[in-house]
């Protein structure tokens, strides 16, 4: 799986997220409360809306349209009205910059 | 002038998906990222004072109303507690479903728990009927929470202000699932995986309600059901009047929340029992947002809204006329100005299902 360079680890505040697009697919990628990164894909598996305006709340994000919760770091699908879980992607940091694996 | 078929199984429904009305993108007001953090961001306090409150007035005024029980002294703290009951816990089943009125999970599940079971909202279906609601905001044949559709029919509305159709429905309902059995229109919203839930709660609610019926019939007395299921009746008013605020007399099939849904400014007690849901517009624009900030997101963007109506008063003078004016022709609804601060509407994109706008 090759690595890709996402962004600066300063382009996202801790807990918060921002959208990273690759080759026609579209990622969400996460600064925890711990500072570790998390990649997920960018779309709610309930009606495919951008997680990008999101709220993270420790580990969760909240998708904006109907609040569905995602655990970010394993992708499940916690709260209603999303059932399946997200996709997750590895990460990496080297020298200031988050590496994802897809 | 075209007739509408408000059924999500119908032509409508049909029509929406296929012009791309269904699931559309939607039109959102431009906020920084870092105000709009701060507005969604969730903390318990607020619900807790408040639900500590709710809860005290109702066990308050129930149990005056049984200790003056069957003197007509009773009936102002019956009515009280009716309106906690039956109109209060509207707000409440609402934000919970959103999961904002706490920060804490299991909060936000137990109160909507309890104000489903009052509202006789059946938990599992009715958060997904709200999502589609959320979805598909007034669209015909998509939105399964249209309350004034056109004509309006008003014998309902009126109706409903005793809860008589939507409690009725409630509770045919309940006893359909408790049956075993999901409605078809239910299934068009709810997944399967998610459908035994609905059939386990209409059990738990059936055996509450048999449970409190044995023992009114025990008694000899009404009593048990005016504390259990009658205030969904007389106290639905409240919830009516102002829920029908939300999108009555304005526009269908748009995509823009300008133009479909109000933003009311309302005294403090209905806000209370309303929890904050007066502002409308703010509230489908966000729905990430607590209902206690909604206040500060209403300044934050009133800017490109249309002004609020400054009270219920006013609101009804602009509502009643559309609705008179639809039942002769179905195709009249009100358009609001925007302030010269605001982003046009984009009359390109709504023409076709704008129809006749009323002067
Ligand atoms: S699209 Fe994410 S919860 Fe519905």
């Amino acid at each position: 799986m090759p690595w890709i360079d996402a962004c600066a680890t300063d382009d996202i505040d801790q807990e918060d997220l921002i959208r990273f697009d690759h080759d026609g697919r579209t990622f969400a990628i996460y600064h925890s409360p711990d500072g570790t990164f998390f990649c997920t894909d960018g779309l709610c598996t309930h009606e495919q809306v951008h997680l990008e305006d999101g709220l993270v709340m420790d580990y969760e994000i909240e998708c904006p349209k109907h609040n569905a919760t995602f655990d970010y770091r394993t992708g499940e699908a916690k709260r209603a009205p999303a059932c399946v879980n997200l996709n997750t992607y590895e990460t990496k940091v080297e020298g200031g910059r988050v590496f994802i694996a897809v | 002038m075209a007739t509408r078929d408000y059924s999500l199984l119908g032509p409508n429904a049909r029509q929406a998906v296929d012009t791309g009305l269904a699931a559309a993108e939607w039109y959102h007001t431009d906020i920084p990222r870092a105000r709009m953090k701060d507005l969604m961001k969730r903390t318990d306090q607020p619900a807790i004072r408040d639900t500590a409150i709710l809860f005290a007035c109702m066990a308050l005024f129930a149990g005056i109303g049984i200790a003056l029980w069957p003197s007509w002294w009773s009936a102002p703290f019956w009515l009280a507690y009716g309106m906690l009951y039956g109109s209060a816990m509207d707000s409440r089943w609402h934000e919970c479903s959103h999961g904002t009125a706490f920060k804490t999970r299991p909060y936000n599940d137990w109160l909507y728990q309890v104000a489903s079971f009052c509202m006789v909202r059946n938990p599992v279906s009715w958060r997904w009927s709200h999502a589609r609601h959320h979805t598909d905001t007034i669209i015909v044949g998509r939105d399964p929470e249209i309350v004034a559709m056109r004509p309006p029919a008003l014998f309902r509305i009126v109706m409903n202000v005793f809860g008589i159709f939507d409690a009725w429905h409630g509770w045919t309902r309940m006893l359909y699932n408790a049956s075993g059995r999901i409605h078809p229109e239910e299934a068009a919203y709810i997944p399967e995986q998610e459908q035994p839930k609905v059939i386990r709660v209409a059990r738990i609610w059936v055996a509450i309600y048999a449970a409190t019926i044995a023992l009114a019939l025990a008694l000899g007395s009404m009593l048990p059901l005016m504390v259990i299921g009658l205030p969904r009746l007389y106290g639905a008013w409240h919830h009516v009047l102002t829920g029908l605020m939300q999108h009555a007399g304005l526009a269908e099939n748009v995509t823009d929340h300008r133009l479909n849904s109000r933003t009311v400014y309302i005294n403090p007690i209905s806000r209370f029992i309303y929890w904050n849901m007066n502002y409308h517009v703010e509230h489908h624009m966000f729905p990430m947002v607590p209902y206690h900030r909604l206040p500060d997101l209403h300044d934050a963007i009133k800017h490109d809204l249309p002004p609020a109506n400054t009270s219920m008063w006013e609101a009804y003078a602009e509502i009643i006329p559309v609705l008179r004016r639809q039942l002769a022709y179905e195709d009249v609804f009100l358009k609001r100005d925007l302030p010269a601060t605001a982003k046009p509407y984009r009359e390109d994109f709504h023409s076709a299902a704008l129809g006749t706008a009323a002067e």
